[in-house]
């Protein structure tokens, strides 16, 4: 009786599945016309999608979703009256990003045009939910050669139709307090055992001073300086190939140096081992209870945010140790995609070419004080502040490097920025990290990796 | 039972401390709530020395909390409802009829209260997709009505259980006798059972409410800016440039109020329906 | 309706089946088609290559499995730390849940001034939305500005160094208390419940025959409450084995490896890993887990009661 039950039960739950499966391949060509369809004829010869309208994620890039909204919204229309396409903007919190970008993989339904952090662009590529940008497309944005060579690099491997463009850039810089160096009597650091000697100087428990923070206890900032680090030590975490290869000395070292900076140096607060993001790093920085601080170039709008000046601190590139490569950032920065499931693929390209044109960028990364990634637009986010708007592009053109091309990237940050997360957490309640710890943390993590595929 | 001395001596010795690991975190949300924002930076205050209600207004502009209260409430009454009046009827199958599959259906219901949530995130979250699909319209996926489905995975197991056990304590000899003055199976149901049951469908009422405020895993995946409920919203006030502590305290409280009170109105029904229905159980 | 009708369908034997239609097919809805979905999904290849795709996963047979049961290799050890905090996690918050509410329960159930007040105030963090009361605690446990370092540090002097309470192994005491401080009122509002269907007339009986507290407690209390506390101890485990708001909201999709509960192990392997195969492949485990545990259960219960 219960094993009848139990079967029909289960007959009858196949064939609900069965009958949901079917419908999935036939239903994407039979909407053509839902609510965002293009309705009307167009109203122009030079608005030929007019009457269209586009869903737009936008990542937050400023101070607040509001402030994001406030920035856009003026652009948007501005794009409305030129184009006739309407662009409805909902700007996600980058810790909703991943999930918002894959239920819409899944699902297909979501926006026409989307942001993405760009160490995803590779991984989000294997996806197969963007739009690849193929030479029409490239055309029709006004060709790949309007952007910063660098910068174009974090679009995607070479060799294969990119599914992201560069919009905005930012960099790694080494942000110091003027006031506290000048009282010690500190010229900004320019290898590694200056930054160390300088924190030292710095440090003091018992006042609350500590030479340096860091996000410690955040997971994608811990494989971004371990990315760096490894670099400057003249390696990489992953092969030509791109598979993982942590194991090695100069990953070692790089992780080592990055946790020494609290277990050895002890120039970095412990309590930092439990910033789970950002903002309390920031907020340290900007109270001045802390000499230096590595972070990218928007936290020049979230320390204005928090009362601190841009002529309060100084930038200067992330040193390397004496004798290693002056490798002080990766590119880092937002791209933008269509999801290739968009019904209006040909406005979501003038969207696109829009929101890269030379004058848009320079409204837009002045705004987010970020670094345009496309050619001949000035730094002007940091006009009034020479020293700024001269540092940030020497560090993107002379000392950053792309971050690691692979579609694993992102398994990378859960490995290894999870495991160097895990090892501050240990440093910061006193047990030592030897070598050995760390070389057991990079084995681990590679086997994961190379398990879960 | 005659009381001790040493019983009494006991009791106290129980008592103090719980009520002080119980009172804590309350005190703690309510004097926190109650501070300026730079007097939750620095190390902890026992006492607000700027005791404020500013942060009380903050919290509607630092996230839409209106708009999560009121979806909060939305989904939580609708999967209430439903959860207790698909859970009346099939319990007063269990419970007063020998079918068929009898055994099959409430064993299908317990197992369920073994499947972790995770299982079926993706599974429902890909059947949803798929509904709207078929039926070509936002029906499931990111809405109240697919959250509402999703909420009666963990109410509806429970309330049949312990709904059927209240039922089952209900003398059979009532709605048969009404049943052989001519009255149908559902006349009885409403007539006769459900009025004694009240306590067992208050208490199945108030567990599956409150399941839906407190939910969060679901809500997580399953929820756009226009459905969140305050579970995830009031993560919201962590991720801004700062971690407004004395706000996160002070939505705590807020969105607590009206649960607590109403649970705390309707507890001596919640203890009657519990021990008919767990003890017959 | 007139009598032949009624001959020809037997209202008897169909209403019992209307009655229970709406929870079946909910049930098909939210329960056994996504749990068939979700076998389905550990048998395959469901990793990031094929999301937006996903029936055309590779089908990928018991790989996921033996990928994760594979102990010698890190991410099946990692399942099995993470099953053994899990168990440590659930043994200790049940065994310390039930014990703190039979206590309370039983001090509590003869009238005294302060009894109604108490009861009151005792069921006040299960009203609490979970999150709610989680984050309050979270707060509490903060390293700088917490109460509890407050209290322990600042205040008794018992350590040097402010300690840690969410990361490390100290985040494993936090997630048992935090998840404690929820659940044993609902052990004790059970328990409260079952003692008050214990005829007094057994406890005066008792009293007469020179029983002391103590025994009346010991033979008539628990023996009367042994039905309620089986079913309660195992629901309080099946749902403390799945528990996801405690240390979601108290570490983030990144806890400490002390505190890493196997539900977050899955959550993270799936939504933030994007490899669904393995996911499902750890939740079908789970759930075979659970599934066994209640099947001793019941088997025990059976032999005990008969």
């Amino acid at each position: 009786m219960k094993v009848r039950f139990l079967a029909a039960s289960a007959a009858a739950a196949l064939m609900l599945s069965a009958l949901t499966a079917c419908s999935t391949p036939t239903s994407e060509s039979t909407d053509t016309s839902g609510p965002t369809g293009t309705g009307s004829a167009p109203s122009a010869a030079d608005q030929p999608y007019a009457g269209t309208t586009l869903t737009y994620w936008a990542t937050n890039q400023g101070s607040s979703l509001d402030d994001d909204k406030a920035i856009l919204q003026p652009e948007l229309d501005k794009f409305k009256q030129q184009t006739g396409i309407t662009v409805n903007l909902e700007v996600i919190p980058w810790s909703d990003m991943t999930n918002n970008t894959l239920q819409a993989a899944i699902s297909g339904q979501g926006p026409d045009v989307v942001n993405i952090g760009n160490t995803n662009a590779t991984t989000l590529q294997a996806t197969n939910a963007f739009m690849p940008f193929d030479s029409a497309a490239l055309t029709a944005i006004g060709g790949k050669d309007k952007f910063v060579a660098s910068a174009w690099k974090t679009a995607g491997p070479a060799g294969k139709d990119p599914t992201s463009v560069p919009l905005y850039s930012q960099v790694y810089g080494l942000f110091y307090n003027k006031a506290m160096f000048a009282a010690a009597g500190l010229q900004p650091p320019t290898t590694w055992e200056d930054l160390v000697a300088d924190a030292k100087t710095l440090t003091d428990p018992a006042k609350g001073t500590w030479g340096i923070v860091a996000p410690a206890g955040t997971v994608n900032v811990s494989m971004h300086i371990e990315y760096i680090f490894a670099a400057q030590n003249g390696g990489s975490p992953f092969l030509d190939d791109g598979t993982p290869d942590f194991v090695t000395q100069a990953n070692i070292d790089a992780v080592k140096r990055y946790i020494d900076l609290m277990a050895t140096d002890k120039v970095l607060n412990p309590s930092a081992a439990q910033y789970s993001d950002g903002v309390q790093a920031t907020n340290e920085f900007a109270t001045g209870k802390v000499g230096m601080y590595m972070a990218q170039t928007g936290n020049v709008n979230a320390l204005a945010q928090q009362g601190m000046k841009p002529d309060q601190y100084g930038v200067v590139p992330v040193p390397a140790p004496a004798g290693g490569k002056s490798v002080g950032s990766f590119i880092a920065g937002t791209n933008i995609s269509v999801f290739s499931f968009t019904q209006h693929k040909e406005a979501a390209l003038e969207f696109v070419k829009f929101m890269t044109s030379a004058a848009e960028q320079e409204i837009l990364n002045k705004a987010f004080r970020m670094i345009s990634p496309v050619q001949g637009v000035p730094a002007s986010a940091f006009a009034e502040w020479p020293e700024l708007m001269q540092v940030w592009p020497t560090i993107l053109q002379n000392n950053a490097i792309p971050m690691a091309l692979v579609s694993t990237v992102s398994a990378y940050q859960t490995n290894v920025g999870g495991g160097i997360v895990a090892l501050f957490a240990q440093a910061a309640s006193g047990s030592p990290v030897t070598e050995d710890t760390i070389k057991t943390m990079l084995d681990e993590a590679q086997q994961k990796m190379l398990a879960a595929g | 039972m005659f009381e001790t001395k040493g019983f009494k001596v006991f009791r106290w010795v129980v008592l103090i401390p719980l009520a002080l690991f119980v009172l804590v975190p309350l005190y703690t949300m309510i004097t926190s709530a109650l501070k300026p924002m730079r007097d939750v930076l620095g190390t902890f205050q026992w006492l607000p020395a700027h005791p404020t209600f500013q942060p009380f207004a903050d919290i509607w502009t630092t996230v839409p909390l209106g708009r999560y209260f009121a979806n909060s409430l939305f989904v939580s009454v609708i999967a209430m409802v439903c959860s207790v009046i698909i859970a009346i009827f099939a319990s007063y199958a269990i419970s007063r009829y020998r079918f068929r599959g009898r055994g099959a259906f409430s064993g299908v219901v317990l197992a369920t209260q073994m499947f972790p949530g995770v299982l079926f995130l993706l599974p429902l979250f890909i059947i949803f997709v798929n509904l709207d699909r078929l039926a070509g319209a936002h029906l499931f996926y990111q809405t109240r009505l697919g959250l509402i489905v999703t909420y009666l995975t963990f109410t509806l197991p429970f309330s049949i259980y312990m709904l059927s056990g209240y039922f089952d304590g209900i003398p059979r000899d009532l709605d048969e006798a009404a049943r052989v003055d001519g009255t149908s199976a559902l006349g009885a149901l409403f007539r006769v059972v459900l009025p004694s049951a009240r306590p067992g469908i208050i208490a199945v009422a108030v567990y599956s409410f409150m399941t839906a405020w407190g939910e969060l895993l679901f809500a997580s995946a399953l929820t756009n800016a226009q459905t969140r409920t305050l579970s995830v919203g009031l993560q919201a006030y962590s991720s801004e440039v700062n971690v407004y502590w004395n706000q996160v305290m002070a939505a705590s409280l807020v969105v607590s109020v009206p649960v607590v009170v109403g649970f705390l109105v309707l507890q001596r029904y919640l203890v009657a329906g519990l021990t008919a229905g767990a003890v017959k159980a | 309706m007139s009598r032949r009708l009624a001959g020809r369908v037997n209202w008897n034997k169909v209403t019992p089946y209307l009655l229970i239609l709406p929870a079946i097919l909910f049930e098909l809805l939210i329960h056994v088609t996504p749990m068939i979905v979700g076998v389905w999904m550990s048998f395959v290849n469901l990793t990031r290559f094929f999301i937006t795709n996903w029936l055309a996963a590779p089908v990928a047979g018991f790989a996921n499995y033996s990928i994760v049961l594979n102990f010698d290799k890190p991410l099946g050890r990692q399942l099995a730390q993470s099953f053994g905090v899990t168990l440590a996690f659930a043994v200790l918050t049940v065994g310390l849940s039930f014990i703190l509410g039979t206590l309370a329960a039983i001090v509590l159930q003869r009238q005294f001034r302060a009894r109604g007040p108490l009861r009151t105030l005792f069921l006040i963090p299960y009203a609490l939305p979970a999150y709610a009361g989680i984050i309050t605690w979270k707060f509490m446990l903060q390293r700088d500005n917490g109460l509890i370092n407050q209290l322990l540090v600042n205040d008794l002097h018992l350590f040097d160094q402010a300690p840690f309470w969410l990361i490390g192994d100290n985040a494993f005491v936090s997630l048992v208390v935090v998840s404690i401080w929820h659940q044993w009122p609902f052990a004790f509002l059970m328990t409260m419940a079952g003692m008050q269907s214990i005829p007094d007339e057994l406890y005066e009986a008792a009293a007469i025959d020179g029983a002391s507290v103590w025994r009346q407690i010991r033979h008539i209390t628990f023996g009367m409450m042994r039905p309620v506390n089986t079913v309660l101890v195992l629901l309080l485990f099946l749902w403390t084995f799945r528990e996801f708001n405690t240390p979601f909201v108290l570490f983030g999709s990144a806890p400490a490896k002390s505190a890493n509960l196997l539900v977050v192990t899955i959550y993270n392997s799936s939504f933030i890993q994007w490899n669904f195969g393995l996911g499902a492949a750890m939740s079908v485990l789970l759930m075979v887990f659970l599934i066994l545990v209640s099947a001793l259960w019941a088997l025990w219960n059976r032999r005990v009661h008969n």
